[in-house]
């Protein structure tokens, strides 16, 4: 019973284990929807119209881009192409509501326009209405102007998907704009920081330091990444911490320390750096200002500490990995450093990646219990219940959140031992959905917007 | 399980699915932009930049070591054949024929070069016998650890009264100590372990009387595994401190 049902869990099921003395053997499954109790609007999205050939081939490709965001959110329901009726819209006089609203498409909402391209320049114009009440002003009507490229036309599909979303959601942050920095293996020992859009498209180096680089993070307003860095300084090759700005293209100077320095992280204010150091012996959690001035050291332990993951809504709580037990475990303590305490879970293992959702109350982070692999796993930070969100698909580690919330990237072993590969899902654990292929990716960050 | 104890559970998860799903983020969220950085001020100071070759003069297929220093740079390129680098740092040069590195540094206060050449010499005659020289990579002797663990155990401590015998007898040699983990931890937390390992195989030399300043220590954690396959005979060879010549 339990194995047919695990083969399910990929999609529909998810664990709880609770903290109340139960015993860790005694966990059960449970079957949910991601829509539990939610009535999601169902929305239909026409081919948009080339109105000349040359606007082919970016119509389908806005169409399906649009229509892939939409499905992505996880907030509507997304009709099936295959029922929409024959005639299309391609401009809000053409629109005849009646047939959308009508079996099979059955639609609250229809989104259409149509594009014009020439040489140097792609207009494409798009609504959505409400077909209920097609007499009433477009819920979104935009004009998108730009370069006739693969690029800009999937940034206006994202933007206009952006729309939708914000619009029917009351005001939930899409993620159609947002991006994913992640670390690509280009060859024997060398990592880069490569970017993407949330999606998977656009993949694109970042980094060329022909180095080791690991743990990219955005920063808050999306302008730099930290990330841990291997570069050779008077014939010694230690970790330290390195910055890149995105607005020029370039490292941004940062103070080599003594030691191993890794895993920086930032202040939800943008303002501040938290990192492990080992420069004054065993590696510590340290908190500086952007630029690595004033260094101030934040734990003392006799182990080593690192990851850490500052609360982004409360600003007041880092959370990070220490070995200081032996094992490396997740703690909490205060900004300042005060307070630190064991999280503790009902079972042993390894315990690493602590990643705080947008709203500062769950923490996503992956645990190898005994016997198993790791695996990723959300937990409530008020009433320690946890979730876990994979299981038996080989090694899932480093989940960061989306900014809306629902979803989280993560890598994952799952498509074969040795190599990794970055995954989406939603925050419950279904709809995973592969972003990267080919060789070995992993340790994927989501911008903050 | 109890139906009690089931409804309870059954709760607890909607509760928690509830907060992932529609209960955050819903609602507009209040957006403050973060101050900005302090950037340079109105005036930003020139960029300078220094580069020293070292060796200036080599042997056909030899290398020299380029190390560079900048300050108010936002972007570093050496030419020939190097290209962009950070703002501090050295690279070795296997130059063919006698060359002149230019380093550019450009920055919000303007440009800056520096030179240096390395003037490449033909062939050297075949060297006369070359005195017995006995080999760092066989008389040093790397110290290997228990998972989870940067304690010596009591093999390391046999391999380390060789490795300090040799270092006390070429008083003239430094050491790079790695720290090296298997595949099984994460990335980050093995770096902070090897970062321990190698310092534990460090004091424990220099509590066999190696001077602390010959020592210099790193943590690669599981970047650089010597073995490469998924069972614990390999990752004993990964748990490893490993001396690398510095000089």
């Amino acid at each position: 019973m339990l194995k047919s049902v695990r083969c399910l869990g990929q999609l529909f099921f998810v664990v709880v284990i609770l903290f109340c003395g139960r015993p860790a053997s005694a966990q059960d499954w449970f079957r949910t929807g991601t829509g539990l109790g939610e009535a999601k609007p169902r929305v239909a999205i026409a081919d948009f119209a080339p109105r000349s050939d040359t606007a082919k081939s970016h119509a389908s490709l806005f169409t399906q881009v649009v229509r892939d965001d939409l499905q992505f959110s996880g907030i509507l329901e997304l009709a099936s192409p295959s029922f929409y009726p024959p005639q299309v819209p391609t401009a809000p006089s053409e629109l005849k509501a009646p047939a959308w609203m009508e079996a099979p498409t059955n639609a609250n909402y229809l989104g259409f326009g149509n594009l014009t391209e020439s040489t140097s320049e792609v207009t494409i114009q798009a609504w959505l209405f409400d077909v209920r009440n097609p007499s009433s002003q477009p819920v979104v009507g935009k004009v998108y102007r730009g370069g006739p490229t693969d690029l800009q036309v999937r940034k206006f599909a994202h933007q206009f998907a952006d729309e939708i979303i914000s619009k029917l959601s009351g005001g939930l942050p899409s993620v159609a704009s947002t991006q994913i920095a992640f670390v690509r293996s280009s060859g024997a020992g060398v990592k880069e920081i490569w970017v993407m859009d949330y999606d998977g498209a656009n993949q694109h180096q970042v980094t060329n330091l022909h180095s080791i680089a690991l743990t990219p993070r955005w920063s808050p307003e999306g302008s730099r990444i930290a990330f841990t860095c291997f570069a050779p300084y008077k014939g010694v090759n230690s970790a330290q911490i390195c910055m890149y700005s995105m607005d020029t293209g370039k490292l941004v100077a940062f103070p080599r320390f003594a030691g191993t320095n890794i895993t920086p992280a930032w202040s939800p204010d943008g303002t501040q750096i938290v990192f492990s150091s080992s420069m004054q012996g065993t590696p510590e959690l340290y908190v500086s200002d952007i630029n690595g001035s004033r260094p101030q050291r934040l734990s003392h332990s006799n182990g080593a500490s690192m990851s850490p993951a500052w609360n982004p809504k409360t600003g007041q709580s880092i959370a990070f990995v220490s070995d200081r037990g032996g094992t490396p475990q997740l703690y909490l303590m205060n900004a300042d450093g005060t307070s630190p305490a064991k999280l503790d879970l009902p079972e042993k293992g390894y315990v690493i990646d602590p990643a705080w959702s947008p709203n500062g109350q769950l923490l996503a982070f992956s645990w190898r219990r005994p016997n198993d692999d790791y695996d990723i796993y959300v937990m409530d930070a008020s009433s320690r219940q946890i979730v876990e969100l994979t299981r038996d698909q080989g090694r899932n580690e480093r989940p960061s959140w989306a900014p809306d919330g629902r979803h989280v990237v993560f890598e994952s072993t799952r498509t074969g031992v040795g190599t990794r590969q970055i995954w989406t899902m939603l925050a419950d654990g279904s709809q995973p959905h592969q972003l990267t292929t080919s060789g070995h990716n992993e340790s994927p960050n989501w911008s903050t917007h | 399980m109890t139906e009690a104890s089931r409804s309870f559970y059954r709760t607890g998860l909607a509760t928690l699915l509830g907060a992932a799903l529609f209960t955050f983020g819903c609602g507009p969220k209040k957006v403050t932009a973060p101050p900005k950085p302090v950037e340079a001020p109105a005036a930003p100071a020139r960029p300078t930049v220094t580069l020293q070759a070292n060796p200036t003069s080599i042997n056909k297929g030899e290398s020299s070591t380029l190390s560079w220093n900048s300050t108010d740079a936002t972007q570093l390129s050496i030419d020939p054949g190097v290209g962009a680098v950070t703002a501090e740092g050295s690279t070795k040069v296997t130059p063919s024929d006698s060359t002149t590195y230019t380093i550019t540094a450009t920055g919000p206060g303007g440009n800056a070069t520096a030179t240096a050449a390395v003037s490449v010499n033909a062939p050297p005659p075949p060297t006369p016998t070359p005195a017995p020289v006995r080999d760092f990579n066989q008389e040093v002797r790397d110290a290997y650890f228990d998972t989870d663990k940067a304690d010596i155990r009591p093999d390391a401590r046999e391999a380390l009264s060789k490795t300090a015998a040799f270092l006390k007898s070429e008083p003239s040699t430094k050491v790079t100590i790695e720290g090296h983990c298997d595949e099984r931890g994460s990335t980050e937390y093995n770096l902070g372990l090897g970062d321990r390992r190698a310092s534990a195989v460090k004091q424990y030399l220099v509590s066999l009387g190696v001077s602390a300043d010959r020592m210099t220590t790193v943590s690669f954690g599981k970047e650089k595994p010597v073995c490469l396959e998924h069972n614990e005979t390999c990752w004993q060879q990964n748990r490893r401190g490993h001396f690398a010549k510095a000089n």
